[in-house]
């Protein structure tokens, strides 16, 4: 307690007092700024974009897609993959290092753990635009119908459907529950109609020992959850394509894999979102070149897990003396798909070797760079994964090359605005940094100066 | 418990007078406390003798029902339409210990926020007016609703520790 108090005081050593986090953190709800506006409306227009690709899918069938056989997967799975992937991270840092008590979470978890939520939210949409006929989506769930027919809960799918409307409905009620002391903050502050809205989504929260009580006690045992939760949701997407007999999908490393490599692009996608925050908002007290260079430690831990999963499949490839396998191996590093996989290679592999030096992490441009390259490399990789494997199975007559269409870039393009949408709506409304969270970490006022615990 | 009393609030700048004034109350036997902080302290929570939250009750038996729903569902549906596949059991318990956990997962989260907001008793959207918004921010709070006989008793305590302000009136029983 006293100890990670201290720690506090070193994370934050610009913070003096408690109330000086309200008005630190409240003054970002009040001011919308040139920037904001202009970054919300080029995310509407991307929304417009988005709309418009997948009308054109709905209205037109599912062959506006480049999507046919022998590669029925394409960049639908892979941007679904990479948004449940980048949501991992929240998580990561919200309900682990809660539980493990790492001390400078507070300042980063608010906007990673809404990050989780609007990931989830974009990535659930693929799923259904995936389908094509997205009028029929709901035959996804379990439900009772006239022809009396139930899901076949031996399938991957299947449990993929329980996996993420779990993960989507747990964190949000964990992101939603950490908001209400923060959200009852900004409404001792606001006037007129926000703060009556601020009193309905604060569910009147007054902050007094009752309230705190249960509500530290909810709060672990929602962490709790979460945790393997997190762990699972990613392996269950990995047996989507573990369980089946495509060469390069069927492996026994694959759910470790992507859950650390779920965490690598989510650390990245945190950096990249946290980097303007901290600009635009003057929030340097807040996030300091310590909160940077944690994420990047995690980010180099992860990408040597990934590099290492990366070498171990062509290991095991050549090592198993499977001629499909290597040749499935082969392909995807000299096969028409070379370019996919080498941008996978040099991204997730190579540009992290730098966050080795101290120099390169104490750097928020370098690390705001990096994390992009981190971003674009762990698409691809599920990319690699998605297209190299499907589109050179066993049968040579069998073989083919997928093109991604101009629609189904569009929705690709379009859900990272889709995501950017809400992630700035919730900036301007609900507090970015978790207010309440800080002030645990800050010395408390005391009146004799003596710091003894009881 | 009497409510013919008056509500006294005082705020207070430093968490030792606010610990200082609880304990205080506390051995003098004032029962009806409401402390008030900007975040979770547990030096106020040892002050005011919590036990164990009950919540954790909650967690359990939403989880325990979720595992149980797990197992139990697929099981129901894959026998409710009989699809023998190459002669293998109907029942295939490790694909469904995957639901199972999802649902363990889902149920006891769900349950856990139910016991919160039955026992910290929110939503409540019509608050008691005794409050002041700097609880939210930098200051502590301590309630107390003392009997009209023992006002001036709760009054020379809370004032013992220096409040910010202090402020009374009489209110119904406190949430």
């Amino acid at each position: 307690m006293a100890t990670s108090r201290e720690r506090g005081a070193l994370t934050h050593p610009d913070v003096h007092k408690l109330s000086d986090v309200n008005r630190d953190i409240l003054k970002i709800l009040s001011r919308p700024g040139k920037g904001w506006w202009m970054l919300f409306g080029l995310a509407a227009a991307g929304v417009g974009l988005f709309l418009v690709s997948w009308g054109n899918q709905i209205v037109n069938g599912i062959g506006e897609s480049g999507l046919n056989s022998p590669v029925g997967w394409g960049v639908y799975i892979t941007t679904f993959v990479f948004w449940v992937g980048i949501a991992h991270s929240g998580t990561l840092i919200s309900a682990i290092l809660f539980l493990f008590r790492a001390p400078w979470r507070q300042s980063v978890y608010r906007a990673a753990e809404a990050m989780t939520v609007f990931a989830v939210m974009t990535a659930g949409l693929f799923p259904l635009i995936h389908v094509g006929r997205v009028w029929h989506a709901y035959w996804l769930f379990p439900y009772p119908n006239s022809r009396f027919l139930w899901p076949n809960f031996r399938s991957p799918l299947i449990w993929d459907v329980f996996a993420v409307t779990t993960y989507f409905t747990v964190s949000a009620v964990f992101f939603y529950l950490g908001t209400v002391p923060d959200v009852a903050a900004a409404r001792d502050q606001a006037t007129g109609l926000r703060k009556k809205l601020y009193q309905v989504i604060s569910l009147g929260w007054q902050g007094t020992d009752r309230q705190w009580h249960h509500f530290g006690k909810a709060y672990i045992f929602l962490a709790a959850l979460a945790t393997p939760l997190v762990l699972s949701v990613h392996s269950v997407v990995s047996w989507d394509f573990a369980m089946s007999i495509v060469p390069g999908w069927h492996a026994t490393i694959f759910a470790p894999y992507f859950v650390a490599g779920a965490i690598f692009s989510g650390v990245a996608m945190v950096i990249t979102l946290a980097v303007p925050i901290r600009k635009v908002w003057g929030l340097e007290a807040y996030l300091t070149t310590k909160h940077f260079d944690a994420l990047a430690k995690l980010c180099l831990l992860t990408s040597l897990i990934v590099l290492y999963a990366y070498l171990s499949e062509f290991f095991m490839a050549w090592y198993s003396g499977e001629e499909i396998e290597r040749t499935a191996f082969w392909n995807r590093l000299f096969g028409d798909y070379w370019w996919a996989t080498w941008t996978m290679l040099t991204c997730n592999g190579l540009v992290p070797v730098m966050l080795w030096f101290k120099r390169v992490r104490h750097s928020i441009p370098a690390l705001f760079v990096i994390s992009f390259f981190i971003n674009i490399g762990m698409w691809f990789e599920r990319y690699v994964i998605v297209v190299t494997s499907l589109h050179h199975e066993y049968e040579p007559f069998a073989w083919g090359i997928y093109r991604p269409s101009l629609t189904e870039m569009g929705i690709m393009v379009g859900s990272f605005a889709w995501f950017g949408f809400w992630f700035l709506l919730f900036t301007r409304l609900l507090p970015p940094v978790a207010i309440a969270e800080l002030k645990e970490v800050l010395p408390p006022p005391l009146r004799k100066q003596s710091k003894e615990a009881h | 418990m009497s409510t013919t009393g008056t509500g006294l609030l005082a705020s207070y700048e430093y968490l030792d007078s606010t610990v200082d004034a609880i304990e205080e109350l506390r051995r003098a036997g004032f029962k009806e406390i409401t402390a008030y902080a900007p975040y979770p302290e547990h030096h106020i929570e040892h002050a005011l003798g919590y036990d164990q939250s009950p919540v954790r009750v909650f967690t359990l038996v939403g989880g325990l029902t979720g595992t149980a729903a797990g197992f139990a569902f697929p099981a129901w549906t894959s026998l409710d339409w009989p699809l023998v596949v190459g002669g293998k059991p109907m029942l295939s318990m490790p694909a469904y210990v995957i639901i199972a956990f999802e649902l363990t997962v889902l149920f006891g989260a769900l349950a856990t926020v139910i016991g919160l907001f039955i026992n910290s008793r929110i939503p409540n959207l019509k608050p008691s007016v005794i409050y002041d918004p700097e609880f939210s921010s930098g200051r502590y709070g301590v309630y107390v609703q003392a009997p009209s006989e023992r006002v001036d008793e709760a009054r020379r305590i809370l004032n013992a520790q220096e409040p910010a302000e202090l402020r009374e009136g009489t209110e119904a029983a406190h949430a």
